[in-house]
């Protein structure tokens, strides 16, 4: 039966083995490994299927939209919303960098559901990687507004002089951490949901007959994963909205 | 900031939960792959850069146009037909204005002109009224006129006969015929008593 799978440790799946990272052309440039691996060709497929999806639903742009192109607007429409409600007017020129950023998280997350598909965003290494260039991104723009008076952001306007004492080093930790946060949320919440999935699959296994309680339970942790899907890629855009409010109008 | 629905934080404690058995798990195979395979960091950064771009590209050349490009032009077709309608509807108050003042107009036209021949009626009427009431006037004068003369008429005959008729009773019961002057006389008196 199922234990007929079961390794040294007794459990039939192993819950990490799906985050495994294997090349599939091996490129090396200049004794960097810049292999196109399985992570590699799900960002491609997603990237792919991003840009089908939009250019056909934009194929006739017609004035009134058929359901594709409706779906299209929606996004556009969400996500302009978005950015003029977080960002204000000067969030404009940002919002292709935005949208897209919604898309390819949004569209990571829900690929990244398609059984033994590879979810990229459930690596530390490409959120951080986002996360950061964000970061930089944001605090350029800040110097580039404001100057040197951006560093006011470390201290709250109206707190008394002495306090600063305090609230520097703690606005300043705050705004460090922001790209640690930002990154660790998206990743641990994929991978602890695809985790998730992996053990009650193995519970599926190990029990049997019985299996059918933990199988119901895996049914309404999908149905959970596909809302946090989408719900932290939102999240993840947001926070960026936040974060380029603050380095341009600062607080 | 951004508030997490109440579900998802419980969804994130056991998946928090699920983890940790997962790292200890790993643990003994070795680490997490996203931590342990140190070696694929700089291919995931790079293949990242190169899809994300790619995206990027996309994005905001092609599709964020087209999308952009359809949305305006709805907008300004809706606005324009909003104008064009307000045009209308501003034009057919015109006439609606015009239409009500002709009528007003029109209104007044019809009861000048009633006013005037009822007017016309009655003064007519009246004229003939005066007319007729005059003719009658003079009709019922005529009457009375001829009343009184055959009256005077009669009263005079009545005078003489009852003279002759008194004379004659008297010559026939008494047998003598009184003198006529005395007989006109007494009737005469008589009559004035009496009528």
């Amino acid at each position: 039966m199922a234990t007929q799978d079961t390794q040294d440790g007794g459990f039939p799946v192993d819950p990490l083995h799906q985050f495994e990272i294997t090349p599939l052309i091996p490129i090396n440039i200049g004794g960097l490994d810049l292999s196109f691996t399985n992570s590699a060709l799900w960002m491609l497929i997603t990237v792919g299927v991003i840009s089908l999806f939009m250019i056909a639903a934009m194929r006739h742009h017609e004035l009134v939209p058929g359901r594709l192109q409706n779906c299209a607007e929606l996004l556009y429409e969400t996500i302009a919303n978005m950015v003029r409600d977080n960002v204000g007017s000067e969030g404009r020129q940002y919002f292709p960098f935005i949208f897209s950023l919604f898309l390819f998280v949004l569209f990571g997350n829900l690929l990244g559901m398609i059984p033994s598909s590879f979810t990229f965003t459930s690596h530390l290494a490409v959120t951080f990687t986002m996360a950061i260039i964000i970061f930089i991104a944001v605090t350029i723009i800040g110097f580039a507004r404001h100057g040197l008076g951006y560093c006011r952001m470390f201290f709250p306007h109206g707190a008394p002089a002495w306090t600063a004492v305090i609230l520097v080093p703690i606005e300043l930790i705050s705004y460090l951490s922001r790209p640690i946060s930002l990154s660790m949320r998206l990743f641990a919440n994929m991978m602890a949901g695809h985790i998730l999935l992996k053990v009650f699959a193995g519970f599926v296994l190990l029990m049997g007959v019985a299996g059918v309680v933990p199988l119901a339970a895996l049914l309404g942790i999908t149905a959970l994963e596909f809302l946090v899907a989408v719900l932290q890629a939102y999240i993840f855009t947001i926070l960026t909205c936040v974060y380029l409010h603050d380095a341009i109008h600062m607080h | 900031m951004v508030k997490l629905p109440a579900a998802l934080r419980i969804a994130a404690l056991s998946a928090a939960a699920t983890c940790i058995s997962g790292v200890a798990l790993a643990a003994e195979e070795g680490g997490l792959p996203q931590i342990s395979q140190v070696d694929t960091y700089a291919s995931q950064i790079f293949w990242l850069f190169v899809t994300f771009g790619l995206l990027y590209i996309v994005m905001s050349r092609v599709a964020l146009p087209r999308i952009g490009d359809v949305i305006e032009e709805r907008r300004d077709k809706i606005d324009d037909d909003l104008m064009r309608a307000e045009t209308i509807r501003s034009e057919a108050e015109d006439v609606l204005a015009e239409y009500e003042k002709a009528l007003s107009v029109a209104r007044e036209e019809a009861l000048g002109i009633q006013q005037k021949t009822s007017d016309e009626v009655k003064a007519k009427m009246d004229e003939r009224h005066e007319a007729f009431s005059q003719e009658l006037a003079e009709r019922t004068r005529e009457a009375e006129e001829r009343i009184a003369a055959a009256k005077s008429e009669a009263l005079k005959d009545l005078a003489s006969v009852a003279s002759e008729t008194a004379a004659a009773t008297t010559d026939k019961l008494v047998g003598f015929t009184p003198d006529s002057k005395a007989v006109d006389k007494a009737v005469q008196a008589e009559m004035k008593e009496r009528l």
